[in-house]
């Protein structure tokens, strides 16, 4: 090691609070950076060799019944790979020791072989054997939340006949990597829908498809265009009930997967952005002081002949040295933090296979980041360092120029004691390290914000959705269409207190070019089982005609109350009618197109119909309800509100928390590093000063509070701002989750704004606490001996 | 060293040379049209009140500034043609500076200090050579903090002389010394002068030095008022001051 090497250990090793504590903020940035990424890569990866290796299709359609024949035709369709048809039917299931029943997707496998497309992986048991049509494979999660095992039998209503179904294995499909129902259900509810598999001869005969299909499944072949696909299936389906096809992208499951994966690429920019623009703040505002403290030394080893270059590189080495301790450990955090996410979410998503790399790409960026904030945070000041003239950095440092300050200029100096005169002055006069202080602990305060903006805005939108929106406790969907008097029969089970009814029909909804694939919902124009509310939770009234669409469906189809929607059903007759958007509603999942109930009836030209209904239950009668429910063979599926709010607490709840945690210690690590560093700075420039004045009889107490008031005073503009900044931040995100399957609300409660003072507030008074500490040692007479 | 006594070679050449510093709206004329020629192993004492020009002069004669007006001859090198690279190899390969406040680096030791200056020269001493030459050798690996004023400024003469510099330039040395320390100090660098024949320049303002010098340039604001030879070199322990 060369003496000027030594010269920069020991430089570091003498100011290792606050470099620790920088190189903590570098390592929080570098942790979620390398964390975040990795696990994106491994689960982009997992996902496509998933989907690959079990041949996930690429375009689905459900049709009403078409002959096997078809299947031909299909094929024929320029750019089709491969092609599967199915059988694929909602069935009630009745799961022993349950009393509520639960919805089963039963779909059709061929016995003799695994299936071409959508191949599904067994996690125990085996497959199923041909001629045995009682026997079933059952999906994990399904089997999971039920604790059903092998051997199990489960009760089914199939076709209108009582059947029991054995488990002889169970499984996982890339197609269900999130069982999800679909229609009003957009999230998981494991316990009451899960996916059967089971022999297509069984099936078929069951529900009289025998030699045709109701579902089809394909592959494209390389170079394929996807919308000529889709709109030469459609066209061929169209005569057999076809419910429009989609591609793999609107595929519910993997449209979930893809958001959650797409949330951790968020996550790579902003947090590690944030936290390296603090990092590169913190790193000049050390390094400036230290060549100030250092100007003699400098002019020195230029007058002893070390070139520019050698002086630059020195202090650079500086600041490197900081960041890449920083950036080591953040790795090596977030290999390993990276590692145990992937496998989290490999295990939630229940992958059968689970690949973690992180490729050179991932440590390399970590460490091209770190380098590149080092250079932005130390550059100014080390092009300071090596254009100082050495003659010129021989001579004392001209002392602070002091002018009268706003305080004095508005005569409000009276009002102000010395010691908080010193502070004001001070800060006016570098108020571009001030406002730099400001900045970093108003991001610190914004980071809190956000995380917390997260927890907030889904409880709202779970009030919103389970409380405001949906107030039914039950809903039941019928396998098809039903006369309106069926309502009655519905009124007349067990423990239901109130019943309204409801029509839903698939549909495209087309507005000039756009075009989304959706359904119509009809509902009864005083509904109070489903609400219809606008962005103050007011109830939207439904017009006897026209319809009333979700905002966000508005948006897709860009459209405004008073268009003219085209419509386009995909049952019965598949008439094309002309509908005027009538209102919009703020309904926060989903998106869904409302109609009065008989206007509906009307545009379909059939008789009073109705499709399902919202039931309130008394909760003393709920079970008879159950029990009743698993045997009316025409209902196809049930779900309740309870069911719905749970899984979708369990799901998001835990992420959150998760999320809040590592924020809170993210902020925590800012904040306090931030301040730290800048009154430990302030120490060292002032140390004389404030010697100075404790030799003329001010107590500790009183320049601690020169010092730190200075701070205090820092903190306290910087929260506002950052309350700012945060709003900033959550609107934003609130802009990026505006989703198809929910959307966040821009809300901040004051619980959020309290949490984030006291954090910072908390981390604060530590650091404050650790420099009242050093300034009780502060060494009166070895500091007034040091010239400057 | 062939036959300095006989026929000395000029070292350094001033001619005409000016320093104006521009102070916001004032101008200050630290050096005013300077003519000055230095030989080889002189030693050299520069006297004036503060404020003189003394540094400045040094400055310049060490590459560490560069004059308005005028040009600056070092062994037949334009030092006013010079680039700031070129400046820097010279200060690097022939010059050695003392400062008042000996400027050590705080964190390293005084071995470390002089190699410092050592590992970037092209035929150094050993850094443990240097500090013997300054009676030091006990005091290697002490830190600045550890020694006294006296005691640093031997280790600064020795970070000067260890790589051999063609010429040695002292901003008042014993400036921040007592009598007694100031004594041993200027012992070092007449020492070194007569050893290695080294140039030396010593900037003081105090007039019993000048006792020691070859020749005594005498400066008042900013202007060379006297030249004058010593026939009698007086060793620096018998200075009185
Ligand atoms: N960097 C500078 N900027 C402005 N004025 C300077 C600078 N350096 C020196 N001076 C001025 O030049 C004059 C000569 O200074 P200097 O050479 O340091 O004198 P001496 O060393 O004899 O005390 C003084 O008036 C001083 O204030
Ligand atoms: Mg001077």
């Amino acid at each position: 090691m060369n003496s000027l090497d030594r010269k920069l250990f020991r430089d570091l090793l003498r100011q290792w609070g606050q470099l620790i504590a920088i190189a903590l903020v570098v390592s929080c940035g570098i942790a979620s950076f390398v964390m975040s990424l990795s696990a994106y890569d491994s689960l982009k990866f997992t996902k496509t060799t998933y989907y690959n290796q079990y041949r996930f299709a690429e375009v689905f359609a459900s049709l009403k019944r078409a002959p096997e024949t078809l299947s031909d035709r299909i094929t024929e369709i320029p750019g089709v790979g491969q092609v599967q048809t199915r059988i694929v039917v909602d069935v009630i299931l009745d799961v022993p020791e349950k009393e509520q029943p639960a919805t089963g997707r039963m779909i059709s496998l061929p016995s003799q072989q695994h299936p071409m497309l959508n191949d599904i992986y067994i996690r125990r048991g085996r497959y199923i054997e041909a001629g045995r049509g009682d026997e079933v494979l059952v999906s994990e999660s399904f089997a999971k939340a039920n604790n059903l095992k092998l051997e199990d039998t489960l009760g089914a209503v199939i076709n209108g006949r009582w059947q029991k179904l054995r488990i002889v294995g169970i499984a996982i499909s890339p197609e269900y990597i999130y069982e999800v129902r679909g229609g009003a259900s957009l999230f998981p509810d494991n316990e009451r829908f899960g996916i059967l598999w089971m022999e297509r001869e069984a099936l078929a005969t069951a529900f009289d498809m025998d030699g045709a299909f109701n579902n089809v499944t394909l592959t494209l072949s390389r170079g394929a265009s996807e919308q000529n696909v889709i709109d030469r299936l459609d066209r061929i389906l169209e005569r057999y009930g076809g419910l429009g096809a989609y591609p793999r992208e609107d595929q519910l499951s993997n449209h979930i997967v893809d958001g959650e994966i797409k949330e951790l690429e968020g996550m790579t920019t902003v947090i590690p952005t944030l936290f390296l623009a603090i990092a590169a703040f913190l790193l000049h505002v050390v390094l400036s002081r230290l060549i100030a403290t250092q100007r003699e030394q400098i002019a020195i080893l230029k007058a002893f002949g070390y070139t520019k270059a050698a002086i630059g590189f020195h202090y650079l080495k500086f600041v490197m040295a900081i960041v890449l301790f920083g950036a080591t450990l953040g790795t090596i955090l977030g290999l390993w933090m990276g590692k145990g996410l992937t496998e989290l979410y490999a295990e939630f998503l229940r992958f059968p296979i689970f690949r973690y790399n992180a490729d050179w790409r991932v440590v390399f960026g970590a460490i091209a980041i770190s380098i590149f904030g080092a250079i932005v945070g130390g550059l100014g000041s080390v092009y300071k360092a090596v254009s100082l003239p050495p003659a010129v950095a021989m001579r004392p440092e001209p002392p602070p120029e002091f002018k009268p300050t706003l305080i004095e200029r508005w005569g409000l100096q009276n009002l102000f004691s010395p010691a908080g005169r010193i502070i004001l002055r001070n800060l006016e006069r570098k108020p571009l390290q001030a406002s730099l202080s400001i900045l970093g602990i108003a991001l610190a305060v914004a980071i809190l914000i956000t995380g917390r903006y997260f927890e907030d805005a889904v409880t709202y939108l779970v009030d919103v959705q389970f409380r405001h929106v949906q107030r039914e406790d039950v809903t039941i969907v019928f396998n098809e269409p039903r006369p309106a008097r069926t309502r009655y029969e519905v009124a007349k089970l067990p423990g239901v207190v109130q019943s309204e009814v409801f029509r839903s029909v698939p549909a495209k909804l087309r507005f000039q070019h756009y075009q989304h694939r959706s359904g119509l919902t009809g509902i009864q124009a005083n509904a109070e089982l489903l609400r219809l509310v606008d962005r103050s939770l007011n109830t939207v009234n439904l017009p006897a005609d026209g319809v009333v669409l979700t905002k966000k469906l508005a948006e897709i189809l860009h459209v405004q109350p008073g268009d003219v929607l085209t419509v386009e059903v995909l049952e019965a007759d598949r008439p094309v009618r002309s509908i005027p958007v009538v209102g919009l509603v703020d309904e926060l999942m989903g998106l869904s197109a409302y109609m009065e109930i008989n206007a509906l009836n009307k545009l379909m030209r059939e008789g009073q119909t109705i499709s399902g209904a919202y039931l309130r239950v008394d909760a003393n009668l709920a079970n008879k309800l159950y029990t009743r429910l698993k045997e009316i063979p025409a209902v196809a599926a049930f779900t309740t509100r309870q069911a719905a709010l749970d899984s979708f607490n369990e799901i998001s709840g835990k992420n959150m928390r998760v999320m809040t945690f590592i924020l809170v210690i993210f902020a925590s690590i800012i904040t306090f590093s931030v301040v730290y560093n800048s009154a430990r700075i302030a120490l060292s420039e002032r140390s004389r000063e404030l010697a100075s004045l404790r030799i003329l009889g001010f107590t500790r107490a009183e320049i601690a509070f020169i010092l730190l008031g200075e701070q205090a005073i820092l903190i306290l503009l910087a929260i506002p701002i950052g309350f700012l900044l945060g709003y900033g931040f959550a609107a934003y995100m609130s802009w990026t989750y505006n989703q198809e399957l929910f959307r966040l609300p821009l809300i901040i409660t004051r619980s959020a704004y309290a949490f984030t003072f006291l954090v910072v507030s908390i981390a604060s008074v530590i650091s404050g606490f650790i420099i009242r500490r050093q300034l009780n040692n502060l060494d009166l007479i070895a500091v007034l001996k040091t010239r400057e | 060293m062939k036959g300095i006594e006989t026929q000395q070679q000029t070292v350094f050449r001033m001619e005409e040379v000016s320093k104006t510093y521009q102070m916001g709206e004032v101008k200050v004329r630290a050096l005013k049209s300077i003519n000055l020629e230095l030989e080889e192993g002189e030693l050299i004492v520069l006297l004036g009140p503060s404020g003189s020009g003394k540094s400045t002069l040094l400055n310049i004669l060490g590459g560490l500034d560069v004059p308005t007006e005028g040009r600056v001859w070092f062994k037949g090198r334009n030092l006013t043609k010079a680039s700031d690279a070129d400046l820097t190899r010279f200060r690097r390969e022939c010059v050695g500076f003392v400062f008042q406040f000996y400027n050590l680096i705080p964190s390293l030791t005084a071995r470390e200090n002089v190699a410092l200056v050592t590992e970037i020269a092209v035929h150094p001493m050993r850094p443990r050579e240097a500090l013997g030459l300054v009676g030091l050798d006990e005091r290697l690996d002490h830190f600045p903090a550890q020694l006294s004023g006296g005691e640093q400024q031997r280790v600064a003469i020795a970070r000067a002389i260890a790589k051999r510099p063609q010429v040695l330039l002292c901003d008042e040395p014993t400036g921040a010394l007592d009598f007694q320390t100031g004594k041993r100090v200027l012992e070092a660098i007449e020492l070194v002068n007569k050893e290695l024949g080294t140039t030396t320049a010593i900037i003081t303002h105090n007039a019993g030095i000048a006792a020691m010098a070859d020749k005594v340039i005498t400066m008042r604001s900013g202007e060379i008022t006297d030249i004058q030879r010593n026939l009698v070199k007086v060793k620096p322990s018998q200075l009185e001051w």
